[in-house]
């Protein structure tokens, strides 16, 4: 990597000597290898360990948002695959999976943490390929969390009387599970090892725009030798999923989405009996008091809603500064979005890659459009784009009151929407604001603030003086309209277990 | 409430069922001439919202029979409005509950066991008279729904340590998950067992700081009604318990639907009643909580397994903490 200084430079009004929207940084492109990566030109559905066309056959094509052009083509699924592909899964929870014992189950598990490490680069190359999140990011934070969480959820195969002592823990059956665009990888594995884990099979249907790592995924599922029909992979659109879900025959429902999608999901299956998670939209507030430490803060904020392109659903999409510090911190702020290098996701040095689709890169527009409209002020850098693909420069908006739709919506793009504060009290009842309760953040140096705050927070996740941290071991999910039940750690577990208990009021 | 029971003779049952000298016959010293010589003073037994008796806004009520058919009294039929007053009162009460200490909720809880235990006499005849049981059988309910608030009270300052964690994750964070109180949780309290069924779906409701909108057992109303009058006077602030007495198929909707309620409980709903509620409660993502797969019809309300401190579990949320660890 090679760096070279811009010849001119203008007076210094903050810490970096920087202008706001200045960047004397150049790089010279730093791409990541793409020569090892096989992608095949169509793909299957992948039900019994077998990749198989749909019935009928039809297929839908897949591309980079980066560069548009397409990747392969890959099936899609109808209402008779998705029979197929339940059938399969239950045939082996039934025949197979629910009797192996825990030790042999949790070494399937382990298995498959470790190919996912040893093909870590192939995954992070494929994934940064189909979703347009930067190389680094699905090669430092994705992959590796993805075999993490299985490698967390193996030793958990043969533990679960430990775990729900007197609870008489049993697998639930088929779970259904369908996850979003966002993290493809990741979701898949925080749905696949948990259940798999407690002893269910899966059915998993991949967002139909980044369906790769998934049919990845399952070649991995093969190389490990698991069972036909274990683990199953769908690819197909809305309805498809919705097929799944509603599946007589699915005890087990996992959802990962938009909170609208998540309520059809859990109206269409109310009655049925079936197990729900659902972990739906946010509008996470990150705060910062006047004794924060400001470098360190702007860092937080910057990873909390730049990170995957703002893609992200416990995303620190809105900022509550404390009036005393608003000033320097927005020169600071500004002037970090100036050195964000936003274009090729391959490229080692990419921050902000391609927007995921054409349809979501419509939505940020729309709602940037509105927070103009609506009289916020707007903040991008002078950063250069890409021709094709879909980008979208980082923006901030400032005047932004509690009614816009920017402060109420989630954007789920590159998208900071900037408020103030004088009061803890006042950030308080501003944060807790929203229907949504996934995710805040609060960045103070004072230790009994940081726990009033963090009690105040109607959210399923703080984090304090850091933001957008992720761990096998720690749960994720949502307080009110952001879903319920967790992912991660002993409680993403029972999540897919029958804990009735076997008592005179038991099963 | 059946038809067949409307023909019961009022005036000579009622004053024999649930008069309140005859409901504590153990607590009479006069003579049993001098008690029937004078006319017994009645309760009127009205809804219990933000710690006051209000009787239903609508002003009417329904007639209340017990498991003979007799009519036991009148009982304030409540509307859609009384739910909306109980949410609102319940959410203003909610905050200050859940901030109470978990040693102070025990207490409070363990002191709603002793203001029952001195109404004893009072809740078997009541219990007797609402769900036709022996003097023992009410007695055996009575007693066991005084435990299991003793019982959950034990659990206010221990759940936590059983359902939150601390998450060793791959960093330099220090790192837990806690539970906190849901919010506001509506209760549709089981139709058969009108007391020891409520007591159990409540208890672990409030124990862990929730504020509760209970509506009672249609047909057997009258002990959760005495019950929110040990609740009035037993330390819980007004608004964290609140009771709407009516006709189910009038309420209940209106509590599955409301948007500022985070949580129900429809482990006392009819299986039909809960799959339409289920349904209802998704337009703000209630947390809910179905009936048992088998049917109330058999559930063994005194059973050591229809208490548990995973039933908590059922209204908290689970809040997850990072911290970086650091100089």
């Amino acid at each position: 990597m090679t760096l070279t200084k811009k010849p001119e430079s203008r007076p210094a009004p903050n810490s970096w000597g920087l202008a706001a929207g200045d960047n004397p940084w150049e790089y010279a492109p730093a791409p990541e290898a793409t020569d090892h990566i096989h992608i095949e030109p169509e793909y299957g559905l992948f039900i019994g360990n077998e990749f198989r066309p749909s019935k009928p056959r039809k297929t839908f094509t897949v591309i980079n948002p980066a560069t548009e052009e397409p990747l392969a083509r890959v099936a899609h699924a109808s209402k008779a695959d998705v029979n197929r592909a339940v059938g399969a899964a239950h045939e082996a929870h039934r025949t197979v999976w629910s009797k192996l014992p825990g030790r042999e189950r949790a070494k399937y598990l382990y298995r498959i943490a470790r190919i996912m490490q040893e093909r870590s680069r192939e995954f992070a190359v494929v994934e940064s390929m189909n979703s347009g999140k930067p190389i680094k990011e699905s090669r430092d934070v994705d992959v590796p969390l993805a075999a993490a969480h299985f490698f967390y959820y193996a030793g958990w195969a043969d533990k679960l009387e430990y775990a729900f002592p007197n609870r008489d823990p049993r697998s639930l059956g088929v779970a259904a599970q369908v996850i979003p665009w966002n993290f493809p990888l990741l979701m898949l594995a925080w749905k696949i090892a948990p259940a798999l884990a407690a002893g269910n099979t899966v059915v998993l249907k991949p967002a139909s725009t980044t369906p790769l790592t998934a049919y990845l995924f399952a070649d991995v599922v093969r190389q490990a030798d698991l069972p036909p029909g274990v683990v199953n992979i769908i690819t197909g659109p809305g309805e498809i999923g919705m097929e799944l879900v509603t599946h007589p025959d699915v005890s087990k429902v996992a959802f990962t989405g938009s909170t609208a999608v998540g309520k059809m999901i859990a109206r269409a299956v109310a009655g049925s009996g079936k197990k729900v998670t659902l972990e739906l939209g946010g509008k996470a507030a990150n705060i910062v008091f006047d004794d924060a430490p400001l470098d360190q803060a702007i860092e937080g904020i910057v990873n909390g809603i730049y990170f995957n392109q703002g893609e992200v659903c416990c995303a620190g999409s809105r900022l509550f500064v404390q009036e005393s510090v608003y000033e320097p911190l927005l020169d600071k702020l500004k002037a970090r979005l100036g050195t964000l290098r936003v274009g090729d996701p391959l490229d080692k040095n990419t921050d902000v890659g391609a927007i995921n689709s054409a349809g979501q890169l419509a939505k940020v527009q729309e709602l940037v459009e509105s927070g103009i409209e609506e009289g916020a002020e707007i903040f991008q850098p002078d950063c250069e784009l890409p021709t094709r693909g879909f980008f979208f420069r980082p923006t901030l908006f400032t005047g932004v009151s509690q009614s816009h739709r920017i402060a109420q919506e989630e954007i789920f793009g590159p998208v900071l929407s900037v408020l103030t504060f004088r009061t803890p009290e006042e950030a308080i009842e501003k944060a807790n604001n929203t229907p949504y309760g996934l995710s805040a953040g609060v960045w103070t140096e004072k230790g009994s603030r940081i726990f009033k705050m963090v009690n105040a927070m109607r959210a399923g996740v703080v984090w304090a003086n850091t933001f957008n941290r992720f761990d096998p071991t720690s749960p994720f999910g949502g307080y009110k309209e952001s879903g319920y039940g967790r992912e991660g750690g002993v409680h993403g577990l029972g999540a897919y277990l029958d804990l009735s208990g076997s008592g005179s009021n038991g099963r | 409430m059946s038809p067949r029971t409307r023909n019961a003779s009022r005036a000579t049952k009622r004053a024999s069922v649930l008069d309140q000298r005859a409901a504590q016959p153990l607590a009479t010293t006069n003579g049993a001439r001098a008690q029937s010589d004078r006319i017994g003073v009645r309760k009127t037994y009205k809804l219990y919202i933000g710690g006051a008796f209000p009787r239903t806004e609508s002003g009417r009520s329904y007639e209340v029979f017990g498991a003979k058919g007799e009519l036991l009294a009148n009982a304030s039929r409540g509307t859609r409005k009384d739910i909306r007053e109980a949410v609102r009162a319940a959410r203003k009460a909610q905050a200050a509950w859940g901030a109470k200490t978990a040693y102070n909720r025990s207490q409070i809880l363990y002191r709603i066991a002793e203001l029952m235990e001195g109404r004893r006499d009072q809740f078997v005849a009541e219990v007797m008279a609402a769900e036709g049981m022996s003097r023992a059988r009410a007695t055996r309910a009575v007693d066991a729904a005084i435990d299991r608030w003793v019982w959950y009270a034990g659990w206010a300052d221990k759940y936590p340590q059983l359902i939150g964690t601390v998450n060793p994750v791959a960093g330099s964070y220090f790192n837990f998950s806690v539970p906190e109180p849901t919010g506001v949780v509506g209760v549709i309290a089981p139709e058969e067992s009108s007391l020891l069924g409520l007591v159990s779906r409540l208890a672990p409701v409030i124990v862990s700081g929730n504020a509760a909108v209970v509506i009672a057992s249609e047909s057997r109303p009258l002990p959760a009604v005495t019950l929110t009058e040990v609740l009035a006077t037993s330390d819980v602030p007004g608004g964290v318990v609140n009771v709407v007495t009516g006709l189910r198929r009038e309420l209940v909707g209106h509590l599955a639907g409301h948007m500022d309620v985070n949580a129900l409980d429809a482990f006392g709903a009819s299986s039909d009643e809960a799959a339409t509620l289920e349904e209802v409660a998704v337009e703000n993502v209630k947390r809910f909580v179905r009936p048992p797969t088998a049917g109330l019809a058999r559930y063994d309300w005194m059973a050591d397994s229809a208490q548990s401190p995973y039933l908590v579990g059922e209204y908290v949320e689970i809040k997850t903490v990072w911290h970086p660890i650091g100089s």
